[in-house]
């Protein structure tokens, strides 16, 4: 069971305090995208072994939504942040180059 | 025969008689004692049957790993199936009764299934109820539902008396294993200052140590060991942040150092009203998985006859219950441990019949002593048979490398049996732990540098002493301290300068592998050599699934069921393992393990509820308003989390009839409804018109304050997932009114999009649904009743259809919105939760002489049905967009976007083949049933019926006097006046019409009155 600090409150989180969104740093296509797209969009979701960028809501404390950076295979948490970004902040980046560095393109998207 | 000698059994109380029942005969024990010991102490050899060919089967064990002796323990309402003998402690009164067998345990009807065991391999479920087909329903299920199955399920009526409890901790480092090493861990970082949890599963600290090494005469520190150990629990005891526990097992290790322990807090004090089972839900930094290790079996031919015992559980009953497993025991081993079991046997005066040692090479220490002991140690030799049908009487020795030829026979009526050590590496492997093969020890040890791994990256498994495969004592001493001081570092404890202890170092001549005995046994000899005692899976199982092609061992697991017993293979995967990397001719460490799963052994259905039974089950939502209704005797349905009243009956009144009369008061009255359940979320700031435009198909920006308007929602992929009126209080503020089972979802579902795709728009959000009470006072005389109460203006033109005010109604302060959910004239009050039921009094006392009685939520689905209103849950089932059911006039025509706008656009969605919203009329007048088909000519491509549509809705309106229905047909509005049948389930053809979904007051004068 996961423990994942809310960089809002600032609690470090048991999982049964948060509730899962998926994968972050999707890009919303609206009205005007190409089905392609949309459908990429609506469905399409990648699920690595290895990076993983995470929407969770601490949804059982300070109800906000941010994001996890982690690794799905051996489960290190590279970080929290707020979930108001499209990209992940650069110490981040970092974090995950440093404890991966033969990853490629340390990007969400 | 195993009985109790006159003297000897550290855990036993002899001055304390306990009374026992097996199988209805009254046995004597003393306080101190398992069931299993003091049913050896009785000659009971035979506990129970095997699985699968109802065998007689003996105590094995001594611990946890016990595949054998499992009984049904106490009657009634305490029964219990499966418990193991080993791990029961025993008090007055027990009552035990063995399983699997008919009509009793030395005579078994099904024990034919033994003779059959030719006919019965490995997968012959598999093979032999394939053909004919027909014999599956009627033959095979019902025989083999009959015999399969261990124990009984509890009668279904009784119901558990016990209490159970959650406990919740924080830890920096927790110790598993109250043996030598768990403690000097514990020891080691309780003195570097970090707060420790240290838990052992048995009654008793100090595991095997006294029982083993040299028969416990082995010393740390100088001190005898069993000395030793409780001068460490003396000092563990005096440091304020350790905490040690025994009757508490490591169950199971999960994710970031989250750990459950089982602690059986009350077993061995049953009728004192002590808590049963507690479960302790613990977050370390770190864990010491300091569980020992588990001694194997011998696979040799009749290996699985009553009297065959673990060399190590022949000590342990030896030394802590002054029991012998026999009179004239036989010792076969292929390693150093097992002379100590003689030893001891021969110190109690028991006559030891033989050593019987497989290996051939260099003997050491213990063989010389033994000889000096006079004993008989019959080098390279193993075991060719066993003679005895209940219980051992003799065995035939032969030559381990050779295939069985007798070459003499002994007699005997037990044997300790002992195959080598595996580390106990489940609580290692849960997170994630890799194992490593130790050629030398001939078994799987974690693997150090492949621990699980936490949070920060960093592993946070140790494992330590024999568990870290560290079998000696002065190696798992030395672990166990540097894994305690280690796990304290880590965490920033400086433990340093503790000085090591240091115990007696004895060497021991290698252990040379038997994985089958005698080495060449032919097949005849290998289908009487068992691996898993309590799923009776023999060596020859495992090579014919070998044989069949079932290569991977998670495979052949299954094939074979090895190791999947309730003991999960404790004794036999290892062995298994074996036998399998021999039939193909491939290394051990490259067939590898099955994986470890929680819980390490069965813990309590009780302790996982805890106490979250009864009413702490599922707790009720209750409105300010459910006194009231409890009072009047409502009827219930559950909404959400919430209890509704579904009806209001009076006396013997049907709940139809209730339903029928509270419609017609209110459609010719005045009722009442409860509607404080509906979600209330107000949604505030300078762009929360925006952002309602984006969360709503309609455009509720353009909403004047003092206005209302119904909204629905839908997800991203275009589908209705709430709808409700929106209220503008001010030109910042909105009020959305939801479902009732939609508030907290629809709630979250608006922060997400406001957090995390539009979080620079300047919004909040706040769910008040249970702030407010809300009353609606629906009817033609509705106005009439809240002008009685006074206060405020309520005339048509002041407070007009789809309009909201607020003020001071007969002295609380109110809002009122003008909506109708039943097509009359209609009232929602709401006011602060506290003062609901004097409001709902009020109106009570007001409508009086008008009849007003309360409605329910069956009256409000008729009269919302009858109006052509959909309900989400009926209407929508989540494949449904607005458009299916004509509500395109709630979506904003010229509005760039909203949430599900490009979905409905995709080309399903514009189908006209569509199923879209029509009413349904029966042609005579009945009530159609929920959830028929409407059947089409032709049938589908798998040969179903084809179908053109389907009922959402269908009640009897007392209004009209007649059936009504909404339903979701294939172009349903552009067909209407055509006939549909709809077959239902009572066989029975429905015919019906399509009709306009409206029935009541199409024109809407009523609701605008």
């Amino acid at each position: 069971m996961l423990i994942l600090n809310c960089p809002y409150c600032g609690e470090s989180a048991d999982e049964t305090e948060l509730a899962p969104g998926g994968e972050a740093h999707l890009r919303r296509e609206g009205p005007e995208s190409q089905d392609e797209a949309f459908e990429s969009y609506l469905f399409h979701r990648s699920n690595p072994k290895g990076v993983h960028f995470e929407r969770w809501r601490h949804a059982f404390g300070c109800g906000k939504w941010f994001i996890a950076a982690r690794c799905t295979a051996t489960l290190e948490v590279f970080g929290t942040y707020a979930a108001q970004t499209s990209c992940p902040p650069q110490e981040i980046v970092d974090k995950i180059s440093e404890r991966r560095p033969d990853r490629r393109g340390a990007s969400g998207s | 025969m195993s009985t109790r000698l006159k003297s000897g059994g550290r855990r036993i109380d002899r001055s304390r008689p306990v009374t026992f029942s097996f199988d209805g005969a009254r046995l004597r024990g003393y306080r101190g004692d398992t069931l299993a010991s003091a049913l050896l102490a009785n000659d009971r050899m035979l506990v129970g049957r095997s699985f699968k060919y109802h065998r007689p089967r003996g105590i094995v064990a001594s611990g946890s790993e016990e595949p054998n002796a499992l009984v049904g323990l106490e009657e009634g309402d305490l029964f219990e199936p499966n418990q193991r003998a080993t791990t029961t402690e025993l008090y007055d009164g027990l009552t035990a009764r063995s399983q699997n067998r008919w009509p009793s345990l030395s005579m078994d009807f099904g024990a034919v299934t033994s003779r059959l065991s030719r006919v019965l391999p490995a997968g012959f479920y598999y093979k032999t109820f394939l053909r004919p087909r027909s014999f599956w329903k009627h033959v095979y299920e019902p025989l083999i539902r009959r015999s399969a199955g261990l124990g009984y399920a509890p009668n279904p009526e009784a119901r558990d008396p016990d209490r159970y409890e959650h406990f919740y901790l924080h830890v920096d480092v927790l110790i598993v294993g109250g043996g030598i090493a768990g403690i000097q861990s514990a020891l080691a970082a309780g003195r570097a200052g970090a707060r420790v949890l240290l838990i052992e599963q048995s009654a008793h600290w100090g595991g095997r140590s006294p029982a083993d090494h040299s028969g416990g005469k082995q010393s740390v520190n100088n001190i005898p060991v069993d000395k030793y150990v409780d001068e460490c629990l003396a000092e563990l005891g005096t440091m304020p942040h350790v905490q040690c526990r025994t009757r508490t097992m490591g169950a199971g290790v999960y994710d970031h150092g989250y750990v459950l322990a089982y602690e059986r807090v009350g077993d061995h004090l049953p009728g004192e009203g002590a808590l049963r089972h507690r479960l302790w839900k613990i977050r370390t930094g770190r864990i010491i998985t300091a569980t020992g290790a588990i001694e194997r079996p011998i696979a040799f031919p009749g290996n699985d006859l009553p009297g065959v015992m673990l060399a190590s559980a022949a000590r342990d009953y030896l030394i802590d219950f002054g029991v012998s497993m026999g009179k004239h025991p036989l010792v076969l081993a292929n390693n150093d441990s097992a002379y100590e079991t003689a030893f001891l046997l021969q110190d109690q005066g028991v006559d030891v019949a033989a050593i019987v040692d497989a290996r051939t090479g260099d003997a050491g220490g213990v063989a010389q002593e033994a000889v000096e002991r006079g004993l008989r140690v019959i080098r390279g030799g193993g075991v060719s048979s066993v003679k005895g049908r209940r219980r051992v009487e003799g065995v035939t020795i032969c030559d381990q490398r050779g295939a069985g030829t007798a070459l003499e026979e002994i007699s005997c009526d037990a044997i300790a049996m002992s195959g080598g050590w595996s580390p106990a590496v489940h609580l290692w492997s849960h997170s994630g732990g890799k194992l490593t093969w130790d050629a030398r020890q001939f078994c799987f040890r974690p693997d150090v540098d492949n621990s699980a791994r936490g949070a920060d990256g960093a592993p946070y498994v140790i494992a330590a002493g024999a568990a870290s495969g560290e079998m000696t004592l002065a190696a798992a001493v030395k672990d166990g301290h540097a894994a305690g001081l280690r796990a304290a570092a880590e965490l920033g404890y400086n433990g340093a300068a503790q000085s090591e202890p240091v115990a007696t170092r004895v060497e021991e001549a290698a252990i040379e592998p038997v994985w089958i005995m005698p080495s060449q046994a032919p097949v005849t000899l290998r289908e009487k050599a068992f691996l898993d005692f309590q799923n009776d899976v023999k060596v020859s199982d495992v090579e014919l699934a070998a044989r069949e092609g079932f290569e991977s061992v998670e495979h052949a697991k299954r094939y074979t069921t090895l190791g999947m017993a309730t003991d999960q293979g404790k004794l036999s995967n290892i062995n298994g393992i074996a036998i399998l990397s021999d039939a193909l001719g491939r290394p051990i460490p490259q067939t590898g393990t099955t994986t470890f799963r929680p819980p390490y052994t069965p813990i309590s259905f009780g302790s996982i509820a805890g106490s979250q039974t009864g009413p702490r089950f599922l707790p009720i939502r209750r409105t300010p308003i459910q006194d009231w209704h409890e009072e009047q005797g409502a009827y219930f349905e559950p909404v959400g989390h919430w209890r509704r009243p579904y009806c209001y009956p009076r006396g013997d009144e049907s709940h139809s009839d209730a339903v029928a009369r509270e419609i017609l008061q209110t459609r010719n009255h005045v009722g009442l409804l409860d509607a404080s359940t509906l979600g209330k979320i107000v949604v505030k700031g300078p762009d929360a018109g925006r952002l309602l435009d984006m969360l709503y198909t309609g455009r509720m920006s353009t909403l004047k304050p003092g206005r209302c308007r119904y909204g629905l929602m839908c997800s991203e992929n275009g589908f209705l997932m709430d709808d409700g009126v929106v209220a503008r209080l001010d030109e910042e503020t909105f009020l959305c009114h939801t479902t009732t089972g939609g508030a907290d979802h629809i709630h979250a579902h608006m922060e997400d999009w406001l957090q995390t795709e539009w979080w620079d728009w300047k919004v909040y959000t706040a769910n008040l649904t249970e702030q407010f009470a809300q009353i609606a006072v629906v009817g033609p005389k509705s106005r009439e009743v809240l002008e009685r109460l006074g206060g405020m203006n309520l005339g048509r033109d002041a407070l007009p259809f789809m309009g909201w005010c607020e003020g001071m109604l007969a002295g609380i302060s109110a809002r009122i919105f003008r909506i109708s959910f039943s097509g009359e004239l209609s009232y929602e009050i709401a006011v602060a939760a506290d003062q609901g039921i004097e409001l709902w009094e009020k109106f009570l006392a007001a409508g009086q002489d008008f009849g007003i009685s309360p409605y329910g939520t069956e009256a409000l689905h008729v009269m919302r049905a009858e109006k052509g209103f959909i309900m989400i849950g009926d209407e929508t089932d989540g494949t449904v967009i607005p458009q299916d059911l004509g509500l395109d006039w709630a979506i904003a025509k010229g509005k760039d976007d909203y949430i599900g706008k490009r979905a409905q656009m995709r080309s399903h969605m514009i189908d006209p083949d569509r199923w879209k919203l029509v009413g349904l009329e029966t042609v005579d007048g009945s009530v159609l049933p929920e959830g028929a088909y409407a059947v089409a000519s032709g049938k589908t491509s798998i040969g179903q019926r084809a179908t053109q549509g389907r009922v959402t809705s269908s009640y009897h309106s007392p209004t009209l006097g007649r059936g009504i229905a909404m339903g979701l047909v294939l172009r349903g509005p552009e067909r209407m006046g055509d006939e549909l049948e709809f077959p239902g389930t009572d066989g029975q053809v429905y015919k019906a019409r399509l009709v306009s979904p409206v029935f009541y007051n199409p024109e809407g004068t009523k609701q605008d009155a």
